[in-house]
């Protein structure tokens, strides 16, 4: 989907440049069911991790409960992971990113872990601008107990149950994007190209990157008047305008016609080439133009995909805590102890 | 007639106040000069769940015998409440006194012959003297602590001094303070002279250094010296101030020349999110804390059990309050230990840290964090209101020198890539239960690790094989047993061991049990917990006494129940001396339960006198 071909060679075979292979950025063996879009999403996460050159040992997963929340296993065998509890995913990544903020941060969680039992702790995940990657793998169902339906299932859909929906279903996209994460995107499990790029995008961005991803379940909600099936994804996506990740190490040469493309300089240094699509789309950081883009793309009965909005002025939870660059968990005694003079001087002031 | 009271530094006395008219600085400044001139306090806040309009009550206990725990009654007590004023008057021990506001007069029914009434016009003294409204309400309340002064025959400067200390920088509130204390004190003296009361307070030499502290501040600073650098937290009374002073002290003592922080305090969204921050740091490598009550353990529960399995370090501060949410959260009480205790689903059991006194609230934090990174699992640090929001009698705040942070067994870079056999995250190497962690991002490809419950292997390998779970979960009793030699032992506090009475109390019951002991004329021991699991000197101390009974507040003798389980003892072995109305325990409440319990296991004991006496 990429529209510029990129001038830089892909190190699709081989070493990568920190010289290590694509396999040293996979995980266990995945245990989920055959055809399962989570499991595309891992191996999209590979190749982003991959191409970027991100050092594996630097890296911290977490994940809540779910099939979703059990991915973070199957990619970067060499990053320490953590699957926390049902729904509270943010809060033990919160902990973790504040304790050290020179790691990257990667958040798998699933429909019913940020939906519903996660959705106090996602708003304000959100809303906190954490520097993290919080990825939602969008089956509008909640795969590990057996498919009920979850809070993203679409009003009318009809999972395996054979029930239609009759709830209004909740738009993650839109609601990340009101609580303050300064990056917003939605996917498709099976439109590889168009994750990675948008995963690079996201690691690259520091604040709250936020990709809604559609993930089918194709054991529970993969029948014919599904809203998160493949074939209905395939059938009913647009595209919010292409774009293609530069990394920060590449210098490139492109030919654009003004007007067309949307230059965005990420925090690492690489670029954002962003094809603009229709008249009226608004500047990537325009909340107001992303929100109704959204919402006539779902009144025409479309789904809209792609990079959504993105804010690289808003400052992380770090800067607005002012924390010391030295991250907090490499602070020893020696900088953290008082003394005892001042501790003298706080008891004669008991006294 | 009742003689009038008579007792020098030994008395109660009680201000009955209206919540939100700015009387707490009046009446610290009472309890803050009675310290400073060297006898000992116990003053305690009795307020109610509101912001404004509903009765509070001050109460400081006077004792230079150090009896600083609550003992019962009221000697004298200041009414300036009208809706309370009935109650409170009625609270007067016969021959003792009653100071009210006369600028409205009493009415008729207040006419009790056994006690002597003090009317002072502290609404108007105060209206003649300051125009500011809020002013004069506030000011009103200065005037009695004026009035109390001349009526003990206290040096008015000693508390003018503590005044300039209250006020720093505030020229104009000192000046209009010492002017109330002033009008209070001119007005007793001028119309009761200065020998009408027989309660007095007479200046003393301490014979050690102390410090008056709530303990919430001192496990806030706790903190701060143990080298925590996050600080997760949702608002809740009664803790809300150990967050309130973590952050005050890291402000002053944590931050670089650049006014850039080391450290990060998060009000987080509930108590659940606290907790899993908390983990998220201490995972991490960063020494992270919350601050709670009942309410907020109760949400944490799920989390708690996370923790134990996964064995994170996690360090929670439980300051114990009355009852539910709606139970009455500004009211003290001892009622969470086995919610704390077992917190969590599947076998889970937490040591907890009883301190009793600020000082020991300050070294509890050290040794918490200590403990939670060496046995990496999470450990509670629990206090209740009286100790956390009273100003507590201690002695200083002290740090060994050379005591340095114990990080637990945590292999770093060098040790990972020196390492040749294949790291285990959950592997017992050292055969105490518990195994070496890794921190995120230490060795390139060495030491990472899944973490999640249990359904793993001692490689930290997914697995839902039967035998690695009961594995895993033995490891983890061998680790509780490593944690029994880690904790702080039981103290003994009374007596020489020998006797045939042995009392067992923990936190803030400890002062009051002295007290009723006191009044006993047969030999009694007391034992003081300071830590679950316990230390095998307990269930000695049980086994050696004839009797033995377990002071707490709380209705259904949890402690008791915990060392019955633990100890697998006959729950008849212990009898429960009980308390667990929302105010700290008072000392003649135990005397009374201990007299019943003597005499039901047929024990002859002289009851010296009425220890209340
Ligand atoms: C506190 C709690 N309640 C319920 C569960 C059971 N549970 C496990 S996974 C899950 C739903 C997962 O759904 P989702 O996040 O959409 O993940 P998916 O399996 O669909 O990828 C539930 C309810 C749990 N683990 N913890
Ligand atoms: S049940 Fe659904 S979500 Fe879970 S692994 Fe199977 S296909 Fe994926
Ligand atoms: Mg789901």
């Amino acid at each position: 989907m990429s529209f510029i071909a990129p001038n830089f060679r892909h190190p699709e075979q081989g070493a990568n440049g920190l010289g290590l292979r694509r396999s040293d950025y996979e995980g266990a063996l995945s245990t989920l069911c055959a055809g399962c879009g989570h499991d595309s999403v891992s191996a999209a996460i590979v190749q982003a991790c991959f191409e970027m050159d991100v050092e594996p040992h630097r890296v911290g997963k977490f994940s809540g409960i779910g099939c979703s929340s059990k991915t973070p296993n199957y990619f970067l065998n060499h990053s320490h992971g953590f699957n926390s509890v049902h729904g509270r995913m943010p809060s033990v990544a919160t902990g973790a990113i504040l304790g050290n903020r020179d790691l990257l941060y990667i958040g798998i969680s699933g429909d019913g872990d940020t939906a519903s039992i996660g959705m106090g702790q996602f708003i304000h995940a959100a809303r906190r601008n954490l520097d993290m990657l919080y990825l939602v793998e969008n089956n509008g169902c909640y795969g590990l107990t057996k498919g009920q339906d979850s809070a993203t299932a679409d009003l009318g859909s009809v999972s395996k149950t054979g029930v239609a929906t009759e709830l209004y279903g909740l738009d993650l996209c839109a609601l990340a994007l009101q609580s303050g994460a300064s990056l917003v995107g939605r996917s498709f499990s099976g439109d590889k190209s168009q994750l990675v790029q948008l995963l690079k995008t996201a690691i690259a961005h520091r604040g709250f990157a936020f990709l809604d991803v559609i993930s089918p379940c194709v054991t529970f909600n993969n029948t014919p008047a599904s809203t998160k099936s493949y074939d209905y994804a395939r059938e009913h996506i647009d595209v919010a305008g292409a774009l293609d990740f530069v990394p920060h190490q590449s210098a490139i040469e492109i030919d654009y016609a003004e007007g067309e493309v949307q230059k965005v300089h990420l925090h690492d240094g690489s670029e954002l080439l962003l094809e603009k699509v229709g008249k009226d789309a608004g500047a990537l950081d325009d909340k107001t133009a992303a929100l109704a883009a959204m919402n006539r793309a779902q009144d025409a009965g479309r789904m809209l995909t792609g990079l959504l909005y993105l804010d690289t002025e808003l400052p992380d939870l770090h800067t607005v805590n002012r924390t010391v660059a030295t991250p907090l968990n490499q602070l020893g005694q020696d900088e953290l102890f008082p003394g005892l003079d001042a501790l003298e001087q706080i008891n004669a002031e008991q006294s | 007639m009742t003689a009038p009271l008579s007792a020098v530094n030994e008395f109660v006395v009680c201000i009955a106040n209206v919540n939100g008219t700015g009387s707490a600085s009046a009446n610290a400044l009472f309890a803050k000069a009675v310290f400073a001139g060297g006898v000992p306090v116990a003053p305690k806040n009795i307020f109610p769940s509101n912001i404004q309009g509903l009765p509070t009550w001050f109460e400081v206990r006077i004792s230079e015998a150090g009896h600083l725990g609550r003992r019962g009654d009221i000697d004298i007590m200041v009414g300036v409440n009208a809706q309370s004023l009935e109650a409170d008057y009625a609270q007067v021990r016969p021959g003792g006194y009653f100071l009210y506001d006369s600028t409205k007069q009493l009415p008729q029914h207040f006419a009790r012959e056994d006690i002597t009434h003090y009317g002072v016009p502290l609404t108007a003294l105060s209206a003649d003297h300051f125009s500011d409204m809020r002013q004069r309400q506030l000011l009103s309340n200065t005037v009695y602590v004026g009035a109390l002064a001349a009526l003990f025959g206290m040096d008015l400067d000693r508390i003018k001094g503590q005044l300039a200390r209250q006020f720093a920088g505030k020229e104009r509130l000192i000046d209009a303070n010492a002017l109330a204390l002033d009008l209070g004190h001119d007005y007793v003296r001028q119309h009761y002279g200065s020998d009408s009361c027989g309660l007095k307070i007479r200046e003393l030499e301490p014979a050690s250094e102390r410090i008056l502290m709530t303990g919430n501040s001192a496990l806030g600073l706790g903190a701060v010296y143990a080298g925590a650098t996050v600080m997760a937290w949702y608002p809740i009374t009664p803790s809300t101030s150990v967050a309130e002073a973590f952050e005050a002290y890291c402000r002053r003592l944590r931050r670089t020349e650049d006014g850039e922080k080391r450290y990060a305090v998060i009000q987080a969204e509930d108590e659940l999110a606290a907790l899993g921050m908390v983990i998220g740091a201490n995972w991490n490598g960063a020494r992270g804390f919350t601050a709670t009550s009942g309410p907020g353990i109760s949400l944490m529960n799920e989390f708690f059990g996370l923790a134990y399995f996964a064995e994170v370090p996690a360090v929670v501060v439980n300051v114990q309050r009355a009852g539910p949410s709606t139970g009455m959260p500004t009211r003290t009480q001892q009622s969470d230990v086995l919610l704390s205790a077992y917190a969590s689903h599947g076998d889970t059991k937490h040591p907890l840290l009883f301190p009793s006194d600020p000082a020991e609230c300050f070294t509890a934090m050290a040794d918490a964090f200590d403990l939670a990174d060496r046995a990496q699992t999470p450990v509670l640090v629990m206090v209740d209101l009286d100790l956390g929001m009273n100003e507590y009698l201690s002695a200083p705040l002290a740090w060994p020198e050379g005591r340095s942070y114990d990080r637990g067994k945590v292999l770093d870079a060098d040790a990972l890539e020196n390492l040749s056999e294949r790291y285990g995250r959950y592997l017992d190497v050292d055969g105490d239960g518990i195994a070496w962690r890794t921190w995120p991002g230490s060795h390139p490809d060495k030491g990472a690790f899944f973490t999640r419950g249990t359904s793993r292997d001692r490689y930290a390998a997914y697995t839902e094989r039967s035998e690695a779970y009961s594995d895993n979960m033995e490891r983890l009793l061998r680790k509780w047993e490593t944690i029994k030699t880690l904790v702080p032992e039981a103290t003994l506090e009374h007596g020489d061991g020998e006797a045939e009475i042995g009392l067992i109390c923990y936190g803030t019951s400890l002062l009051s049990t002295l007290e009723a002991v006191r009044g006993f004329d047969v030999p009694i021991d007391v034992l003081r917990l300071r830590a679950f699991p316990f230390s095998p000197n307990v269930g000695e101390f049980i086994a050696r006494h004839r009797t033995v009974m377990l002071i707490e507040q709380n209705r259904d003798a949890q402690m008791r129940t915990l060392l019955v389980n633990e100890l697998e003892i006959a729950p008849g072995l212990i009898h429960p001396v009980l308390h667990y109305d929302g105010m700290p325990i008072p000392a003649n409440t135990i005397a009374e339960q201990m007299q019943r319990i003597l005499r039901r296991t047929g024990i002859q004991v002289l009851d010296k006198e009425d220890v209340a006496a």
